[in-house]
């Protein structure tokens, strides 16, 4: 291996599969005319008891295999008739409520799973679903904060104030704080509902093997083994029954973290009891209303500070909106309660958050995690107090930074990973020097002045971020050399889209001294690696890439040590070198990888040539036992990686933007981002995450919206009417600038990357529309009309 | 309530296959379920993110807005079909690679067999109209950067006098190009 592939541009290998149209996502699994296809009713009202489910018309259509309802579940299995799992509890969590697998007697949001059938296609299942007969007693909906705070209605009868949870931290005295600072101020900010919208929905086949007692689920999600822990205990299965294999995803953003959905419990025990394959995929419309939303945030600020704008005190309420049901717990709010501090040090901080009840569709994270919540409210906060100071936003920003030698940083506060909140590294005001040069900040008033003489408005905003990333508890690896020198390599995350197949053959292909096309890495199959959590909050490279070094690092030490024993050579003076096994200065004394393997495993039997060097008579000291009382047969490396804390990842953006004095069009014409994930894997990859997280967030701050109406019907479930940007809504260039500040908490110096892009974006074209509006902007998205609102409000 | 079946050959990529189906069967569908072409992706069903695009007589339809009865007597090409004679990529499909333009996959047969279409019209784009040939279609995942950079690759690539001398040029002139590790 003569360059090491760690921080270059190496092309994706996964690629050459899906240019191809030979990419595997779950739909395209068992996709032949003798598998089994499941659609599900979906109640059409956002509040309802139901009286009565009439099914006898069903199994009249011909095709039809199965219908069921709440009450068939029991029966077939009494674990099925339980609510669906809480997934992560919290002590502040005194009122989590989550769903059943079909709704059992009322139903809390426009999407909520109320029946299932199973037909010979999904042509056929959906004209069943048309004959079943539902007697509903509609129930007043709560919908949005404002109606969930007021309390009118409750969502859950026994959940008083549609409060599920009431949490607060605090880092000292904020009241005195507060009253102790020279100046102080106010703010109110809203962020509203969005989703995670992955090109791909979800899926789910499932097939039940009889002879060998076993199920195969193949499932659209971001952790396998959860997806095979829940099936297993849902279905009354041992975990070794029940095989849970990701294939390629397309795109997960947070909404297929599992909880698990209903469909992922139905559809195997639908198969188990059918001996079928069942199929089950979702359409759009049924993305929109049953899968999970996030963002929806109504956020109260009271903030103290001096005359340099250092922040005294900072006072944080906000509320919620987790939707229908609370399977993911608290993790969103908790999420943007903590990391809303980003890179700065306030004297006393203090946060009470509360996680409310909506007739609407449930929360869990969306790319970034509560995060771009957090950062709009921080940010504004911070823009506000450079404002009222008179001051540059990025002297404020400055003057609050945590300093490079106060690393490792406690904020004081607990993390979402029950940790402490302590940042492992950083250099936040190199960031700022690097982003005000990328973005022209000390240029931009040259630029307005210039725009303005050809009647045209502009405005600059920035925000800064800090992203807990490599969350644990852990992932592992095992790293498997073939007799012909191959490697295979397997961890159990799943991937989405991320390159895993590419940075994970890039950390073996260097660790091992292989050559990076000799490795093949496997994700989310439960079969090649069955601990394992999953992919999300930007955990891959830090957790998997990890485990998957010092995986390679084992299989090194074995391959060294069997080498040199055959060589007769001291293990010290041995290198790999594109996969030969030589002593340094004299490459003449080799051998292949392959071999080592070979060496490793005596056999019984001769399959063929390999094998035949690998009997028992050809290989070791008859004088010993063929494997020694120590040792394992095979060239393998398994290892798990196990973090004391999550690394943080940081960043700044910043963004200049034109508005349209008709129609009240937001451009952004220049968009700068400054990144630091520690040392980069594959800077093609991670500047990939980042355009595409910007995208999301500039679909967050200027078009995507949840829109319900009072009733709780979703009036945007199409890509007619929600925005997702095309190409025509992203800038055309965004600027990227790298610094790298290693974590010491992991071997390679790491941190996540895949969810910065998206924290900022709403907070900067926030504060660059205000800049060029001379109004404050404190609610996103923010629509054409509703700037022409605002307009309007500030000019009478 | 038995559906009525209709015996038709749909010709998919040079290949004609027969198949049974309803008159309801969506094309995207047909080619996926019935004839097992599972490049050909399905993101929204209505006709508005473009992954199902395939071409019918070398111009993009969406196939989730097509019966498959109707597309009798046309020429289908799907994503398997942009691949050369010898298994080689064809030149879109290579500047994708290139230029890292995909990222979870799933909506790329459908931006493939689009920029495809509009290369064969407009061999030589501008940078607006290279953005314009890609603005009908979703991606979740790239924010476009490196979609709209592989469009203006694949035309180099697929330019008859775009030579080897021209590529060395490009890989000059392109300094942090990424590496090329195939297998
Ligand atoms: S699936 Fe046909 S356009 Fe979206
Ligand atoms: S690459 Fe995932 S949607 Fe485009």
């Amino acid at each position: 291996m003569t360059t090491k592939l760690m921080g270059q541009k190496v092309q994706r290998t996964e690629d050459q599969r899906f240019l191809r149209g030979q990419g595997r996502y779950v739909d395209d699994v068992h996709a032949h005319p003798t598998t089994l296809h499941a659609a599900v009713l979906r109640s059409p009202h956002a509040h309802a008891r139901i009286v009565d489910i009439d099914v006898s018309d069903v199994l009249d259509v011909e095709g039809v295999h199965v219908v069921w309802t709440y009450e068939d579940l029991g029966p077939l299995s009494p674990e099925m008739a339980e609510p669906l799992p809480l997934l992560i509890p919290h002590p502040d969590l005194t009122q989590g409520r989550t769903q059943y697998a079909l709704a059992r007697d009322e139903v809390n949001y426009v999407g909520e799973a109320v029946a299932f059938v199973v037909a010979e296609d999904r042509y056929i299942a959906e004209d069943a679903l048309d004959r079943i007969q539902v007697t509903w007693e509609v129930l007043p909906a709560v919908v949005g904060i404002e109606a969930s705070r007021a309390a009118e209605h409750l969502v859950h009868e026994d959940v008083p104030g549609n409060v599920g949870a009431r949490s607060e931290q605090n880092t000292g005295d904020v009241e005195a704080a507060l009253a102790r600072a020279p100046h102080r101020l106010q703010l109110e900010l809203d962020i509203e509902r969005s989703a995670c919208t992955p090109l791909e929905g979800r899926g789910t086949v499932a097939r039940w093997d009889a002879d060998t007692n076993r199920l195969q689920v193949w499932t659209s999600t971001q952790t396998s083994t959860g997806v095979r822990a829940a099936v297993a205990v849902k279905l009354g299965l041992d975990l070794g029954q029940v095989d849970v294999i990701t294939p390629d995803v397309g795109g997960g953003f947070g909404v297929k973290v599992m909880h698990p959905w209903p469909e992922e419990l139905l559809v195997p025990l639908a198969a188990r009891l059918l001996g079928r394959t069942v199929k089950f995929t979702e359409d759009r419309r049924e993305h929109f209303i049953s899968s999970a939303h996030e963002r929806g945030q109504v956020q109260h600020i009271d903030v103290g500070f001096d005359d340099e704008g250092r922040i005294l005190g900072l006072d944080v309420m906000f509320w919620h909106d987790h939707g229908a049901y609370t399977p993911y717990g608290l993790i969103v709010p908790i999420i943007t309660s903590t990391q809303l501090l980003g890179p700065y040090k306030p004297e006393v901080y203090r946060v009470v958050f509360e996680s409310i009840y909506t007739n609407t569709v449930i929360v869990t994270p969306y790319r970034g995690a509560g995060r771009p919540q957090g950062c709009f409210a921080m940010e504004r906060t911070m823009d506000k107090i450079a404002a009222y100071l008179g001051k540059d936003r990025t002297e404020v920003r400055a003057a609050n930074f945590i300093q490079p030698d106060e690393f490792p940083f406690d904020q004081g506060l607990i993390f979402q990973d029950g940790r402490e909140l302590e940042y492992d590294s950083g250099d936040y005001p190199a960031s700022l020097e690097k982003l005000k040069r990328l973005i022209g900040w000390d240029e931009f008033p040259a630029l307005r002045e210039k725009m303005a003489a050809e009647g045209r408005t502009v405005g600059i905003g920035l925000a800064c971020y800090v992203e807990g990333t490599g969350v644990g508890p852990y992932e592992g690896a095992h790293v498997h050399i073939e007799t012909s020198g191959k490697v295979k390599v397997a961890t159990g995350l799943t991937t989405q889209g991320q390159g895993h197949a590419t940075v994970f053959a890039q950390l073996v292909a260097d660790e091992l001294g292989v050559r990076f096309e000799d490795v093949e890495v496997v994700t989310g199959d439960t079969r090649r690696m069955p601990y394992a959590v999953g992919t999300f909050a930007s955990r891959a490279a830090v957790m998997s890439g990890s485990a998957i070094h010092l995986a390679a690092k084992r299989a090194k030490e074995k391959a060294l040590r069997i080498a040199a024993d055959a060589l007769e050579v001291d293990e010290a003076d041995l290198e790999i070198v594109d996969g030969v096994v030589q002593v340094k200065g004299s490459p003449s004394t080799r051998l292949d990888l392959g071999t080592v393997a070979v060496l490793s495993n005596p056999l019984r039997y001769a399959f063929d040539e390999a094998s035949k060097a690998a009997t028992q008579f050809a290989v070791g000291d008859p004088g010993k036992p063929p494997v020694a009382e120590d040792d394992e047969p095979g060239l393998e490396g398994k290892d798990f990686y196990s973090p004391q804390r999550a690394t943080f990842a940081s960043g700044m953006h910043a963004a200049i933007v034109e508005t349209d004095p008709d129609t009240a069009e937001v451009t952004i014409l220049h968009y700068a981002v400054v990144h630091d994930c520690g040392h980069l894997i594959n800077p093609m990859i991670v500047e990939g995450q980042i355009h595409g997280g910007v995208a999301q967030g500039i679909g967050g701050a200027l078009y995507e919206r949840m829109a319900y109406d009072s009733s709780g019907q979703l009036l945007n479930a199409s890509f007619m009417d929600f925005l997702m940007p095309y190409v025509t809504e992203i800038p055309d260039g965004i600027d990227i600038d790298h610094l790298e500040t290693p974590s010491p908490l992991n071997p390679l110096g790491i941190k996540g990357a895949g969810e910065a892009g998206v924290i900022p974006v709403s907070a900067v074209v926030a504060a660059a529309i205000e800049d060029a509006e001379g109004f404050p902007i404190t609610a996103m998205p923010i629509s054409p009309s509703d700037l022409h609102t605002l307009r309007q409000e500030h000019t009478s | 309530m038995s559906e009525e079946l209709h015996r038709i050959r749909l010709s998919v990529n040079g290949v004609t296959r027969e198949v049974e189906l309803p008159a309801r069967r969506l094309l995207s569908d047909a080619l996926r379920h019935d004839l097992g072409l599972t490049g050909t992706h399905v993101g929204c069903e209505h006709g508005v993110c473009g992954a199902c695009t395939v071409l019918v007589d070398g111009r993009p339809v969406r196939a989730c807005l097509m019966f498959a009865v109707s597309a009798v007597d046309t020429e289908i090409t799907t994503v398997e079909g942009l691949t050369r004679e010898d298994g080689s990529l064809g030149p879109v499909q290579q500047a994708f690679a290139e230029c890292h333009g995909l990222q979870c996959g799933f909506c790329t047969p459908g931006f493939l067999t689009t920029v495809t279409a509009c290369l064969r019209e407009n061999p030589h784009p501008s940078h607006d109209e290279a953005r314009e040939m890609v603005a009908g279609n979703l991606c979740r995942c790239t924010g476009y950067q490196n979609i709209v950079k592989a469009v203006e690759r694949a035309a180099e690539l697929a330019d008859p006098q775009h030579d080897d001398q021209h590529d060395d040029q490009h890989d000059d002139q392109q300094s942090d190009a990424p590496v090329e590790v195939q297998p």
